[in-house]
């Protein structure tokens, strides 16, 4: 069972469809009752950095997500929800849940539109087994403003946009994307599939 | 970089896809799903759903379409049509749309793009700018589907949404929608040099030059297409061939 927290942002049903379409079971995580159910926690989104991690303030789950990631495990933060790892982001000026050391800022390129919307390429630097089956410099669909601003160590995927930015990190049990796999086509399903699959874990 | 996205626009009434030439004379070309479903396997970037009839008749749009289709379909979509309440983007959104456009009610209630950019994040507020074409590089805001005059400028309508929040524009010239004459691309370019947000090219395509011109001249990121697909006059793959051809960075159909 793969348990997607449910919080104040944009589009979950998109991660549930695809996580179901993968054959597996789904339940959303709006308390803390239930996280004994699941074997992997995925933290969606689609939104406002400081509203969305507000919301995880006010309602606790912000604790409760730091605890599984401390056991050790597996977790995916999706855009958002990947964001959301670092100590703190640019957008609302709020501190993020620190998981992860790194700032999120925002695209500032007068010569590019923003959001970088669309579908972008990255660069595997890598090669870790959730790419299995997925070539080097392969399009996501990616769709916000800010961008990640990390330790080298923890980057296992570029994209190019201006500058380039970690699109892909990993950390023992974490994985964080700043892509959309639920809405990358069928490699975006292969990916997730390979997540959920947990090869990487071992 | 990003690729250029060629967005195929689904118009639909009563359930069913339809187009109609200059917003008029609607013509029956199939199911949403299934229509969705083809144009994702044939390499299409995004999909667009308008409900055209929406605004006019009041109707409310089709929220039970969207989760048929965000069960099959896993590249983004976007809905517009009749949305007028932060309630109507929730009711999109939760049910598996990524975008929302929205067209006749931002210019009666801009507020809605700021609150809805506020609450859901810029990237999935999308306004539509229907323009015609009033004197040399001037043209108007329509709404109604294009049906009524609202005496504002395009380009700093579409400034003042950029402001407010919006993520994009969806920019369609009343002239030339279903006209296959090409873009109007002097009013494309216009409007992409005047905002920072990316801007999606309609109305007029008719042959591969004509999107080459809205991306190269227009400087638009995306390209929204219709009956050109629809009918087979064109398919993605073509399209895609044709940029990549001409050096345009696209992204290869699955």
């Amino acid at each position: 069972m793969v348990g997607i927290v449910k919080y104040n942002v944009g589009n979950i049903y998109s991660v549930i469809s695809a996580i179901r379409y993968l054959g597996k079971e789904v339940i959303l995580i709006e308390n803390l009752r239930v996280l004994n159910k699941i074997k992997f926690l995925i933290l969606p989104g689609v939104g406002h950095f400081a509203s969305g991690m507000k919301y995880l303030e006010e309602t606790d789950l912000r604790n409760e997500i730091k605890k599984w990631i401390e056991k050790g495990m597996p977790f995916l933060g999706i855009c958002l929800g990947f964001q959301l790892l670092f100590e703190w982001s640019e957008e609302g000026n709020k501190e993020g849940l620190g998981i992860l050391k790194g700032k999120v800022i925002k695209f500032k390129d007068k010569n590019l539109k923003v959001p970088h919307m669309g579908w972008n390429r990255v660069k595997i630097l890598k090669r870790e087994n959730f790419f299995e089956n997925i070539q080097d410099n392969s399009y996501f669909y990616f769709a916000h403003s800010y961008y990640v601003k990390t330790n080298k160590s923890l980057i296992i995927g570029e994209t190019e946009y201006g500058i380039n930015f970690p699109s892909v990190i990993s950390k023992e049990n974490i994985v964080g994307v700043q892509f959309h796999p639920e809405k990358s086509g069928k490699i975006g399903l292969l990916f997730l599939k390979n997540l959920l699959e947990g090869k990487w874990l071992q | 970089m990003v690729a250029v996205r060629i967005i195929p626009c689904l118009d639909v009434k009563n359930g069913k896809v339809v187009k109609g030439v200059q917003f008029e004379n609607l013509r029956i070309a199939g199911d949403p799903v299934e229509n969705a479903s083809y144009y994702c396997k044939e390499g299409a970037d995004e999909i667009v759903f308008l409900d055209i009839s929406a605004t006019i008749e009041g109707r409310k749009t089709m929220v039970e379409v969207v989760k048929k289709v965000a069960d099959v379909v896993f590249i983004p979509f976007t809905v517009g049509g009749g949305i007028s309440t932060i309630k109507d983007i929730e009711d999109l959104l939760s049910n598996g749309a990524d975008k929302v456009s929205i067209n006749t009610s931002a210019v009666r209630n801009p507020k809605i793009i700021e609150e809805g950019a506020k609450r859901f994040g810029s990237q999935c507020i999308v306004v539509a700018i229907d323009g015609k074409k009033i004197d040399k590089d001037k043209w108007e805001v329509y709404i109604e589907s294009g049906k009524t005059p609202t005496g504002l400028d395009v380009i700093e309508w579409a400034k003042k949404v950029e402001d407010l929040g919006a993520g994009e524009i969806l920019l369609t010239s009343i002239d030339r929608d279903g006209t296959q004459e090409g873009y109007d691309i002097e009013l494309t370019k216009k409007v992409s040099e005047s905002v920072n947000i990316p801007v999606i090219a309609s109305g007029g395509a008719g042959k591969l030059e004509h999107l080459y011109e809205a991306i190269v001249e227009g400087k638009a990121s995306a390209i929204l297409l219709a009956s050109l697909l629809h009918f087979r006059i064109l398919t993605i793959q073509e399209i895609k061939n044709y940029l990549k051809s001409k050096g345009i960075e696209v992204r290869k159909s699955e």
